[in-house]
């Protein structure tokens, strides 16, 4: 297990530092460094001396490889650097808009499985009736509906409704819970419906599976009450592939929030990237880009290793100790 | 019981023996395809009538989608602008019906040009393995550890905002998909003996890839294509959505939605609200043509019906 868990974290790091070059590269790539954009060079009055100036002080003039060396060095020591754009470090500016990310997702999640798995489970037990079909029609749209749409959707509909008006200023959690709550439930639901048809879907697929299995006919046979079959006998063989997909989906849900963010203005994670992308903000772009990664990769890690843990077959050889 | 098998019932009726069936004509094989899988065929119906919208747009469209009439601003739904008109003056259908370009040359394309770049790359490395494989699977590891969006937002960014650098953008995220069902596939085909047996009569290693591999791998690839078409044209819409896609006075289904929603809200939400629709619909219709050819083609994978 051991043996197996560190090969797994040596492909991980080996994964992350291949992220490390490409964002890297990427953002080198990007054309109007950040020189131009700091000193506001579009607009014809910066000399291009001065602009040499600006490029040597950021350190960017040196060759790739040096930065790279230099940028992943200071990595290494969990030191990002300095944010262009907001003159704090990185590592401060991802602490304090983290907490609103993490809660979003939270939310997102409680919502996307509260929900989508006894829809599933529903959907599969009347598989056929009109409840299924008003669930099967409503799911296949909230997975083709993009979620920043949806959260559009939801501020019109909170503005129109209840003269809603944005907050000027999102609450932290360990302030006051309850109005952080009431702020950041609008857009979990924007990230979690996507998620939540997509769970509901393919909890039924597996549920529908589960319930023609013969095990459940015995159960049945027995006399067993049918919320016994259901919950107790169908829902936990097919958990498994549930449980696999929802550690996916946290990953993939990460991708729906950077929108979101922006949508609802929300000072988290995911408007922070895409303002360090388009600001051409080195350090914090590739900092926050890293991060993420490392949350995706870590994430996939702990899928997997739950999946050894619930299902005993799928466990590697040797990896039993 | 005795089992009465229609050869003897035809005996006993005094009939001869059926001869073989006719064999249903192209078009009757077609039809009945289309009868069993439905909502395929409503999704390619869609899909069809949308292509078809967009390449007719200049006769299509009431009005020009990018010169306003400033003296139509937020004009709601009604006989003479069917879906409303708005902040410029710019009636919605029209930018709607133009925007269908945009978004289904970049959809298709994205989805194509990542799977073909993807394939290449995952037949490839199942097939020839060794390093090269080892560093090909570590790059896409690499590049499935970014959010979809994230990867296409930076490429986008470090591209410029035409629109085939967003179509490379978009690509971006689905070749390393493309590539692990490819070379998934490619690593099973490798062990069977008419792969051995094409190598052994002396084929080329170019010819086994192209002849026999390649359309082996064809079925799973067209159902992701069709997988990702719908994805890519939601991220285009996102990444013109965050200004760094498409750019106005273009009309792209994401740009017309970029307004401030909450100032929207009570003047004009029929600026928000049509453009979503227009995407949900194509996208809808994609997935469900994307499940029919997956249910088709693959029938063991019916099951799993996402």
């Amino acid at each position: 297990m051991i043996g197996y868990l560190a090969q797994r974290l040596a492909t991980g790091f080996v994964t992350l530092f291949g992220v490390a070059l490409i964002v890297f590269l990427v953002m080198r790539v990007i054309p109007g460094d950040a020189a131009v954009m700091m000193s506001g060079a579009g607009s014809g009055v910066v000399s291009q001396e001065e602009l040499q100036q600006v490029r040597h002080q950021l350190g960017i003039d040196r060759p790739l490889v040096v930065q790279f060396a230099d940028w992943a060095s200071h990595v290494g020591k969990l030191d990002f650097g300095t944010s262009l754009r907001t003159g704090s470090p990185v590592i401060e500016d991802i602490s304090r808009r983290f907490p609103y990310t993490l809660e979003i997702v939270v939310l997102s999640m409680i919502i996307a499985v509260g929900l989508g798995v006894p829809a599933g489970v529903l959907s599969a037990w009347l598989a056929g009736t009109w409840v299924d079909r008003i669930l099967q029609t409503i799911t296949i749209i909230g997975l083709a509906a993009p979620s920043f749409w949806i959260g559009l959707l939801i501020i019109l509909g909170l503005v129109f409704f209840f003269h809603w008006s944005a907050p000027l200023f999102w609450q932290p959690i360990w302030i006051d819970p309850l109005t952080s709550l009431s702020q950041l439930i609008w857009p979990s639901l924007a990230v979690g419906l996507r998620q939540l048809a997509l769970i509901a879907r393919m909890t039924r697929s597996i549920m529908r599976e589960v319930l023609g299995e013969d095990y459940i006919r015995t159960a049945r046979a027995k006399g067993l009450s049918e919320r016994r079959v259901v919950f107790r006998h169908a829902l936990w063989n097919g958990a498994l592939p549930i449980i696999t997909l929802i550690g996916f989906e946290i990953a993939a849900l990460f991708g729906s929030l950077i929108i979101t963010e922006s949508v609802f203005s929300i000072p988290g994670l995911g408007q922070y990237v895409v303002q360090s992308i388009l600001d051409r903000d080195y350090p914090a772009a590739q900092g926050i880009v890293l991060i993420l990664a490392a949350i995706v990769v870590l994430g996939n890690l702990a899928v997997d290793l739950l999946y050894g843990l619930l299902d005993p077959r799928t466990r590697v050889q040797g990896a039993r100790a | 019981m005795t089992e009465v098998t229609s050869d003897a019932l035809a005996a006993y009726a005094g009939f001869q023996p059926a001869i073989a069936p006719p064999q249903p004509t192209r078009g009757a094989r077609i039809l009945r395809l289309m009868l069993r899988q439905p909502l395929g065929t409503l999704g390619a119906f869609v899909l069809l009538v949308m292509v078809l919208a967009a390449i007719f747009a200049p006769y299509l469209a009431p009005y020009d989608p990018t010169a306003g009439d400033p003296s139509a601003l937020y004009k709601p739904p009604s006989a003479a602008y069917w879906l409303g008109t708005d902040a410029f003056g710019r009636d919605i259908l029209s930018r709607l019906i133009y925007g269908a370009r945009i978004s289904l040359i970049v959809g298709f394309g994205a989805s194509i040009l990542g799977v073909v770049v993807g394939t290449a790359i995952g037949v490839t490395s199942g097939y020839f393995g060794g390093w090269y494989d080892s560093i090909a699977q570590r790059v896409m590891d690499a590049m499935l550890a970014f959010p979809m969006l994230l990867l296409a937002l930076a490429m986008a960014a470090a591209l410029g905002s035409s629109v085939h650098n967003v179509i490379i953008a978009l690509a971006m995220p689905i070749v390393p998909r493309a590539a692990r069902i490819s070379r998934a596939s490619t690593l099973v085909l490798k062990t069977t003996t008419f792969i051995e047996a094409s190598r052994a009569i002396g084929c080329s290693n170019m010819r086994t890839i192209v002849q026999h591999i390649l359309p082996n791998t064809f079925a799973p690839l067209l159902v992701i294509a069709t997988a990702y078409l719908g994805l890519a044209i939601v991220q285009e819409a996102a990444l013109d959505y965050l200004g760094a896609g498409i750019q106005e006075p273009q009309p792209s289904w994401g740009l017309m939605m970029s307004g401030s929603a909450t100032s929207l809200a009570l003047t004009a939400p029929w600026i928000v609200l049509f453009p979503g629709i227009a995407i949900t619909l194509v996208v809808l219709a994609s997935n469900l043509l994307g499940d029919a050819i997956r249910d088709v083609l693959d029938p063991k994978l019916n099951r799993t019906n996402l």
